[in-house]
């Protein structure tokens, strides 16, 4: 599977502007699905078809990023981030426009005081000397990703992007894993996720499944010193109770957890007070669609460094194909 | 029954937000008292509807919220204490040294403990205390409690049920259990009425975890109007007197962007006329009900607001005047059935355009 | 065009009571004999397209402006109040205000600079503080003109100064309605509707519902953005320049324009040679926000004049931007076809 996991982390796709990733999601699961399409707003749809339950999948292909909005005279670009990305994690990294020209993310060197580390006090250098020579290649508007390779170590993957590329791969396996279905199921590679959940809700709009389960990455509580939460790497694939957004359908969390005792798949419940996933945005569309979570424990999450544990894929990959392949 | 009699076995039951399934089959039984037809959706609204006599009558929908604030079991700690984490917005100066159930495999008893303040530094003193900062003490050998508590489990927390003087109560879960209750009335005096409106009545869920009842039960039913009961803030020393309401003195009805003008000119009207007191109660903006999620549900409802007084919200001691309960019902009662007027073409044409 | 933003400047409407714009904007269309209707929020939604085409289009500008809603009246008379929409507070003090249907006029009062003591002289003045004085005796006698929710909108007369410059209120957005306004006199030779749109400065209320009720393919958003080219300010903090063009945003925190219509508006004013600039801030949001997600999803873009200090009642633009604002959006519009049409929507 690192194979596949390096490809998706290693493939441009920052929030609303996924193509590329698109492509490569597209290129993996073709012919192996009964009907593959773009929406609107460029979230891919696959569809196994099956007389039972509409059952949405849904994993979000978009990456954090950085934006380039002005470009000062001696070449210097200003930025913005999109989604959650932080300055502190941004600082002396680098970054790669759709066009393959890199930046290193810098700071302007009067500043003295890490918390006065904003965007509007950071730049990226891409080695020019003026606007002219830097509007040949970066122009406002155009958006970079953050660099680093992805390398299997310890039983673990480490690599950028994993929020949540791990989820389309979770996705990709289960649909090269599954021939027949009872159930309808839905795989929806969703997009613009980190800028708040947009993909998701139009897909499930047009889509209007029974059941929905988000495949996302969420926090652990068990580095030196961190905030208490009771999700631990290589623990399993967590069931998601409650996040910042969504209380669980009780239909699709209780569902989860007996499929996992009934078939001795590792879990953890996870409860956390911030954040959300595309389940937020799936749960209150038209009437509401029961939702809920599964995810994976992700260290370090939107660094450049993002870790998971291999075991903890595995059973969701497990828990997921219970899921869809079980009655309702 | 008397209202406060209802309102005190309404507040007894436990509907923590997202966590209602339970609760749902009781609060079914109060409507079916008073209503043909009650049912519970997927997402655990329950929903009365009352056909009306007219074939050109409105569809009306009168929510109040049936989910309470509480906690939710986030992980463990040795020696039998548990963590927790919010579920809606509680108020953590109203927190420490309560009672509280952990709604387990079975009812486990415990108090909101944390470090004795001596231990706490001079300046964390000045702070107000964070969830991070408390724990639930069950008293519960860690085995024990492991199988009996999940990661995941509700927490309610408790306190009694008290009558005051001067037709006050106070206690737990009065919001929006008093909206409930004043629902509960409304159907009581809807059941002997003719009207031509069809009414349906839903106490809805997850109003504190954002509003998810609302939004699920208005895309569902489709009304015309929508009248949302729920509770204000109360008259308290110090607070601001433009967003706070005297109890006792009326009912407060919604004023500002987010409530339909004709239709709340029309509510004023009715009350006028029969004679129950009213006050204003300006929103600038997101009112922080769930009238702001029904506004803009479908192509855009109309919706109004009644609101029942009430003091230090999300506390154990939260506090209402029965009276108020009791007039809140009878204007949305007579709301309800009474003709509503058809907007004229200045206010919205009916013709779509598409 | 000018004209018709000056009368709207005039009128006032305050989010949640755009009753008087959309009446001035209502004989306009009907003059224009367009069809139309009103939906239960207050959004207008003007039918100002034809039939063809495999899409359809939907322009939003918002008829509210922010302003002010009386909460309560003091003993003696004064009016507390809140805010309706966003805006800085230190602008408020001694401003004149007109209040309510009958437009009681009011001065926005703080105690004079010479009773205020050291420390209230140096920090900014709060929401709370300040009060509405219309001259009543008490409270009994403020009742007789004002009630609670009345609204208050900033006074300030249109006034023409510099070169081609023009100072109102409430330019957000009514220059976006007075190129609308414009627009749907056009002939379209596609499914467009044109939504005068309520409620954008609380939240984006009206965009929510008009969208889902027109359900478009392609939606292009009219706005006044923020215009920052004022001293002190460095390169990279401003969002737009005054008399530099039209704006594009390519997103900001409510929405990512849609990457085929964004590159279609920018060959468009290179082809057409117009003047046009991109709104190089991220911040902030408007109606395509609610529109991109509504239903199964929408492409969007933003097309803003800038406004200097915007959300104030001296808001300023160049008329050129507005001009050039009208052009492009229509060169852009008419050419639609050349891009979208034929366009699947699946692959």
């Amino acid at each position: 599977m690192i194979e596949l996991v390096r490809e998706l982390a290693g493939t441009y796709g920052p929030s609303g502007r996924e193509d590329e990733i698109r492509d490569v999601i597209r290129k993996n699961i073709s012919g192996k699905v009964d009907e593959l399409y773009t929406d609107t707003l460029g979230n891919l749809i696959a569809v196994k078809k099956g007389n039972g339950k509409r059952i949405m999948l849904a994993a979000h292909m978009d990456e954090i990023g950085v934006v380039a909005t002005y470009i000062e005279e001696n070449g210097f670009i200003r930025f913005s981030n999109i989604g959650g990305v932080s300055p502190v994690f941004s600082l002396g990294q680098r970054v790669r426009f759709a066009n393959g020209v890199c930046g290193c993310v810098c700071y302007e060197e009067k500043l003295k005081e890490l918390k006065d580390l904003k965007f509007p006090r950071m730049f990226i250098d891409i080695g020019t000397n003026s606007r002219e020579e830097t509007m040949e290649y970066v122009s406002p508007g155009d958006i970079a990703v953050f660099e680093a390779d992805t390398i299997e170590q310890n039983g673990k993957y480490i690599s950028k992007a994993l929020d949540d590329r791990i989820g389309c791969a979770v996705l990709i396996d289960l649909i090269r894993q599954i021939k027949e279905v009872k159930n309808e199921v839905v795989f929806v590679f969703t997009v613009q996720e980190e800028v708040g959940l947009r993909g998701a809700g139009t897909a499930a709009y047009a889509l209007m499944p029974d059941l929905a389960i988000a495949v996302d990455v969420t926090n652990t509580g068990d580095t030196p010193r961190c905030n208490p939460l009771s999700i631990e790497l290589g623990k399993g694939a967590a069931v998601m109770i409650k996040d910042g957004r969504t209380i669980s359908h009780p239909l699709v969390k209780n569902k989860l957890i007996d499929l996992a005792k009934r078939f001795d798949i590792q879990y953890q419940l996870e409860v956390i007070e911030k954040g959300g996933n595309d389940a937020g945005s799936i749960h209150t569309t038209a009437g509401g669609i029961p939702s809920g979570a599964v995810s994976i424990p992700c260290r370090y999450m939107h660094s450049p460094c993002e870790m998971v544990d291999i075991g903890d894929v595995k059973s969701a990959v497990n828990l997921l194909k219970a899921f869809i392949l079980s009655e309702f | 029954m008397r209202t406060d009699t209802l309102l005190e076995k309404l507040c007894e039951i436990d509907a923590i937000a997202g966590f209602e399934a339970s609760a749902s089959d009781e609060i079914k039984k109060y409507f079916e008292q008073y209503c043909d037809k009650v049912w519970v959706d997927t997402f655990y609204n329950v929903i009365a509807y009352k056909k009306g006599s007219s074939k050109n009558g409105k569809k009306i929908m009168i929510t109040a919220h049936y989910d309470q604030i509480g906690m939710i079991v986030s992980g463990y700690e040795k020696n039998g204490f548990l963590r927790v984490s919010n579920l809606g917005g509680i108020d953590m100066k109203a927190l420490l040294a309560r009672e509280v159930t952990v709604r387990g495999k079975k009812d486990i008893f415990g108090v909101i403990g944390a470090k004795p303040p001596h231990l706490f530094s001079s300046d964390e003193m000045k702070k107000n205390v964070k969830l991070t900062d408390l724990f639930i003490d069950t008293g519960l050998p860690d085995e024990e409690l492991k199988e009996t508590v999940v990661v995941g489990d509700p927490v309610s927390i408790n306190s009694p049920f008290v009558r005051m003087i001067n037709g006050c109560v106070a206690g737990r879960n009065l919001d929006n259990r008093c909206g409930v209750a004043a629902c509960v009335l409304a159907l009581e005096k809807l059941k002997n009425s003719e009207h031509e409106n069809d009414v349906y009545v839903i106490a809805t869920v997850q109003e504190e975890a954002g509003l998810i009842g609302a939004i699920s039960s208005s895309h569902n039913i489709e009304p015309d109007i929508a009248v949302v009961i729920d509770v204000c803030h109360g008259d308290m020393p110090d607070a601001d007197k433009a967003s706070t309401f005297a109890l006792g003195k009326g009912v407060p009805v919604g004023v500002g962007p987010a409530f339909n003008r004709k239709f709340t000119e029309q509510l004023l009207e009715i009350a006028d006329r029969e004679g129950i007191p009213t006050q204003l109660c300006v929103e600038a903006g997101n009112p922080g009900t769930e009238a702001w999620a029904i506004q803009v549900s479908g192509m855009g409802i109309a919706v109004v607001e009644v609101c029942i007084p009430l003091r230090y919200m999300h506390t154990g001691a939260e506090l209402v005047n029965l009276g108020d309960v009791d007039i809140a019902s009878a204007l949305v009662a007579k709301f309800a059935a009474g003709r509503t007027v058809i907007p004229s073409k200045e206010d919205a044409d009916d013709s779509d355009i598409n | 065009m000018i004209q018709t933003l000056i009368d709207l400047t005039r009128i006032d409407g305050v989010s949640g009571n755009e009753e008087q714009v959309r009446k001035y904007i209502k004989e306009r269309v009907e003059k224009y004999g367009l069809e139309y209707m009103t939906d239960t929020i207050g959004n207008l939604i003007v039918k100002a397209g034809g039939k063809g085409g495999n899409f359809k289009v939907m322009l939003a500008a918002h008829m509210d402006e922010v302003g002010l809603i009386v909460n309560h009246i003091t003993d003696d008379g004064k009016l507390k109040f809140a805010a309706v929409g966003g805006f800085d507070a230190r602008i408020l003090t001694g401003q004149h205000v007109r209040i309510g249907d009958a437009k009681i006029p009011g001065v926005i009062g703080y105690k004079s600079i010479h009773l205020q003591e050291k420390k209230e002289r140096e920090s900014a003045v709060k929401l709370k503080d300040l009060y509405i004085d219309i001259g009543a005796k008490d409270r009994e006698d403020a009742e007789k003109y004002i009630k609670l929710g009345d609204y208050a909108a900033f006074s300030s007369e249109p006034v023409f100064f510099g070169k081609d410059r023009l100072k109102a209120k409430a330019l957000d957005d009514r220059a976006g309605c007075a190129v609308l306004l414009e627009l749907v006199k056009e002939k379209w030779p596609f499914e467009l509707y044109a939504c005068f749109t309520v409620q954008e400065e609380i939240g984006l209320r009206g965009a929510t519902v008009a969208a889902k009720r027109v359900a478009p393919d392609i939606a292009v958003v009219l706005e006044g953005t923020t215009c920052a080219d004022v001293p002190e300010v460095s390169g990279h903090e401003i969002s737009t320049k005054m008399g530099k063009g039209p704006a594009l945003t390519f997103m900001d925190r409510t929405a990512i324009a849609d990457s085929t219509l964004l590159r279609h508006f920018e060959s468009t004013v290179k082809n057409e040679s117009i003047p046009f600039q991109w709104k190089q801030t991220v911040s902030g949001g408007n109606d395509a926000g609610k529109i991109q997600v509504s239903g199964s999803g929408v492409r969007v873009l933003a097309v803003s004049v800038p406004c200097r200090y915007i959300h104030s009642p001296v808001s300023v633009l160049d008329i050129n931007d507005l001009e050039n604002t009208k052009e492009l959006v229509k060169k852009a519009l008419l050419t639609l076809p050349l891009v979208f049409d034929g366009r699947q929507k699946n692959d």
